[in-house]
């Protein structure tokens, strides 16, 4: 055996790949040559062989680059060596290309692969935006178009904003409940490896024959099971970007329930720890049906299963229903993290308890209930039975109420603090409450029957999930990556280029999607690529605000790039903060603690003289556990 | 007085952007029934809509400005964990106004949706990426749709190919044609004029130009219309759905 192929690394990687995908390939091949079909079949929905190889490829790479070492040793009875933990942090950048169980650098390995993707989805966008510059057609054709948008989409939904999420919790979350690590640091691994596997299928879907998947990230059969090759590469990358959701999910309740630091009980959680528990309780039992009804999309296409087409009694509205049966949890899923950010950034940076904090929890699962029992508001004008739509509205709206709460929340959070407005966390968190009222109140609108029977499929849409997943989502993304960015790197960024950032972005932000809303009102269809003319002023403003927003966010790669690089060393608390990750030092030591820590109070507990929310060995006990007399200005909590 | 100044700053902000915000009419023309009830609904949330907004930004925006912290000001702010009235207070109006907003929409939905024994159908056939109508009591078909004023129409849509979705923004109504299954919309159009059919729902690469010309006219006019058209030899011949 050649020595590449003992020793994982992305030599063994390249051959597993090509092995796997010439595995599947000849698999195909042969069972056809078997059963007296010609041996390969190339119409346009199936190639059953380049579609098997689709998926015994990337196994391949992934059995390569090592994710399975350890578990087929032990498998076939062989010695397992006992884990010595050598592997664990990274010494240098070529540690990130390796398969690593340390959760920090998984963590990192996540935030810097999804935010590559991230770019790659921008600049789906931005070829989006230029075509519609103008009516008529003129830089890409339409169906170039539709795959632009496709593709924008699936990057941004499936390979950034939920990965995303995922890496920032893989960082923070141990930190924060006092582990040492994840639950399961192999699985941690291969969740995050799954992951490049996912956007390589979608990137590669563009040298597909018949081009990229151009059914939008929906992929509504049956324009999908009648769609050329590319849309097997959507089906496929789901399966991987799903099947990393899924393993994270589980790895993130099991760590969550059981790994928690002595004396942190659920009422002590910080609530990014129960942000990431509801949303992983979203993905355990909603991710499945994603992924299922992708895998029927594959199969009516590949093996004319007939699921979805009519003619042969398939039935064409199952497919939204089972699709939204995920997708709409899939909102809460990219957007539940990031309330847990937000928590914990407003409360640092304006001094203060959370205010609410067990209705702000409660909330949190009020949301993970509800969420289950309004997918069907994406089908308001689909054909389904009518009298599913009164119900799924009172749902729909009754969602407004626990996002209120979070709202007024932080709101009440910020009443009488000392808000430290230079960081630019705490401006994408503040930005962050101005964008998703607008977003939820178009939200709103859109739960309510009448008014959606007439904004359905138009910009106001496009207008009100951009609000939701921009000013949402990425937000909270930027609040969190800038909050731990002295954590994680050891370095300070620069905050005169962080506001840059912030301002661009929320201008851009503001000038790309608010007019979305009124095209969207006046009758501009969705995912088209041509328009009528009423319209052309609007969005030749909406492209240039479009391009605002895309420069903004290289301002931000400058940043991270320059200050991990070159920026001022970080102490270990430089928020003074008092959840437990900023105990440690930054970057935090290997294994987290020397000492596991002792969790004594709750995690905000700002301006309470003497509270702790944890200690660590060598602290000074006595100050612990022993209120001391109010005193006036005294800076009790952080140390 | 500090909460007064700032219910009065919410006040007249609500009031000034739902000014702002009622000048446009934001959905544009109307030419049916159903766009009067779902107009004023728009209205109305609008309305709700600013009162919230600007009670949140009043909020955001005055509890930022004033308890900024001075540079080097390295202290705490007040302790405050909670208040259980003001929470009870922000999870039972919000809801009660989402239950108002829910409950109106169901009325006005099935105001909209109501049927009348007169109306006319109109088949509605829509592929890859052109629309046709097949008008079965008057034995004749088209690419345009023409319809009378004032009688309400019931299409009866059949998809051939993927799923389409027909919308006339001045109508306001929508409903997907789905392939195996007939799907119903019904619209009184109420003024005469020339307007846009439009396909909502993605259906390939034609789909931005899958449009089909809509014609509402006077009884007369539409019978002398309806008249000049062919008539359909082809049609399937349970007479029923595709």
């Amino acid at each position: 055996m050649p020595v590449a192929l003992k020793q994982a690394g992305w030599w063994r990687a390249l051959y597993g790949l090509v092995i796997g995908a010439a595995f599947g390939y000849g698999l195909v091949v042969a069972l056809r040559a078997a059963s007296g079909l010609p041996l390969i079949q190339t119409e346009q929905t199936g190639y059953p062989q380049l579609v098997v190889a689709l998926i015994t490829g990337p196994l391949g790479f992934l059995w390569g680059i090592g994710c399975f070492d350890y578990w087929l040793r032990w498998i076939a009875g062989g010695p397992t060596v006992p884990d010595d933990h050598a592997d664990h942090g990274a010494k240098n950048w070529k540690d990130y290309f390796k398969v690593n169980t340390d959760h920090k650098v998984i963590g990192i390995q996540y935030m810097v692969l999804t935010f590559f993707f991230f770019l790659v989805g921008g600049l789906a966008a931005m070829g989006v935006r230029a075509e519609l510059a103008q009516p008529g057609t003129q830089i890409v054709d339409p169906n170039t178009y539709n795959g632009l948008f496709s593709t924008h989409a699936a990057f941004m939904i499936f390979v950034f904003i939920i990965p995303m999420f995922a890496g920032i919790a893989n960082y923070v979350l141990p930190l924060m409940i006092g582990a040492p690590d994840m639950a399961f640091p192999r699985l941690n691994a291969l969740s995050f490896w799954l992951l490049p596997c996912a956007g390589a299928l979608l990137m590669a879907s563009y040298f597909a024959p018949g081009g990229t998947f151009d059914a939008g990230w929906t992929g509504y059969a049956p324009l999908s099971t009648g769609a050329p090759i590319g849309q097997s590469f959507f089906n496929l990358a789901v399966q991987f970007a799903g099947a990393s959701s899924i393993a994270t999910a589980i790895n993130f309740l099991v760590t969550i329930v059981t790994m928690r630091a002595p004396g942190m009980n659920f009422w002590r959680m910080p609530l990014l720890v129960w942000a990431n528990l509801s949303t992983s309780l979203l993905v355990v039992a909603a991710t499945p049906f994603i992924a299922g009804v992708q895998f029927m999309v594959l199969f009516d296409r590949v093996l004319n299963t007939n699921f979805f087409e009519a003619a042969m009694g398939g039935d064409v509205i199952s497919y939204q229903h089972i699709f939204w049966f995920y997708s709409h949890p899939a909102v809460y899923i990219m957007m539940l993290p990031g309330f847990g950010i937000i928590s914990e950034v407003i409360s640092t940076h304006a001094r203060k308890p959370v205010f609410g904090y067990r209705l702000m929890a409660l909330a949190l699962i009020g949301i993970v209930v509800l969420s289950y029992s309004v997918w069907a508001h994406h089908m308001f004008v689909s054909g389904m039975s009518s009298w599913l739509r009164v119900p799924m509205m009172i749902t729909t709206l009754l969602i407004a109420v626990p996002t209120g709460i979070k709202i007024f929340s932080w709101l009440g959070t910020l009443f009488k603090g000392k808000i430290h407005l230079q960081s630019t966390a705490m401006l994408f968190s503040l930005g962050f409450i101005f964008t998703f009222v607008i977003g939820g109140i178009s939200g709103v609108m859109l739960g309510m029957v009448p008014l959606d029977i007439h904004v359905s499929d138009t910009y106001f849409v496009v207008a009100h999930i951009h609000f939701v997943l921009f000013g949402g989502s990425v937000f909270t993304i930027f609040a969190g990556l800038y909050h731990w960015f002295p954590k994680i790197t050891g370095r300070m960024y620069d905050e005169r280029l962080g506001r840059v950032h912030f301002w661009m972005t929320l201008a851009g932000m503001l000038g790309t999607f608010i007019p979305m809303h009124w095209i969207g009102l006046e009758g501009m269809p969705r995912r088209v690529a041509d328009y009528s003319a009423e319209f052309a002023a609007w969005n030749l403003e909406i492209t240039i605000a479009s391009a605002i927003l895309g420069l903004a966010q290289l301002v931000f790669v400058y940043n991270v790039v320059v200050s991990w690089k070159y920026g001022p060393k970080a102490s270990a608390n430089p928020w003074r903060a008092n959840t437990i990750e900023w105990l440690v030092s930054s970057p935090p030591p290997v294994f987290n603690f020397d000492e596991i820590p002792r969790v004594v109070g709750g995690p905000y507990e700002f301006g309470v003289p003497g509270a702790r929310h944890a200690i660590l060995a060598g602290d000074d006990k006595a100050t612990v556990e022993q209120p001391k007399p109010a005193t006036v200005g005294s800076v009790g909590s952080s140390t | 007085m500090t909460v007064l100044k700032l219910a009065c700053a919410t006040i007249v902000l609500t009031v000034v952007s739902t000014v702002l915000m009622l000048i446009p009419n934001w959905n544009g023309p109307a030419a049916s029934t159903a766009a009067g009830p779902i107009d004023d609904l728009l209205t109305v949330t609008i309305v709700m809509s600013c009162f919230v907004f600007s009670l949140v930004m009043v909020a955001l925006i005055y509890f930022v400005w004033r308890w900024r912290a001075k540079p080097g000001d390295l202290s705490d702010g007040e302790p405050i964990h909670g208040n259980t009235k003001l929470e009870i207070a922000w999870t039972l109006i919000p809801t009660i106004m989402v239950l108002f907003l829910g409950g109106y929409s169901w009325v006005v939905l099935d105001e909209i949706e109501g049927k009348e024994p007169d109306r006319m159908v109109v088949d509605v056939y829509s592929q890859q990426f052109q629309w046709s109508f097949d008008y079965r009591e008057q034995d004749a078909t088209s690419y345009e749709l023409h319809v009378p004023v004032g009688r309400q129409v019931e299409f009866r849509m059949h998809a051939l190919d993927v799923i389409h979705s027909f919308w006339v923004p001045e109508w306001r109504v929508k409903k997907d044609n789905v392939p195996g299954v007939t799907t119903h919309l019904f619209v009184t159009p109420n003024k005469t004029g020339s307007f846009q059919l439009i396909c909502t729902e993605l259906c390939g690469a034609g789909h931005g130009v899958m449009r089909a010309p809509v014609v509402v006219e006077s009884q007369a006019a539409f019978e002398k219309w309806v008249r000049q058209q062919d008539s359909v030899p082809d049609r399937p011949a349970d007479g029923k759905d595709v």
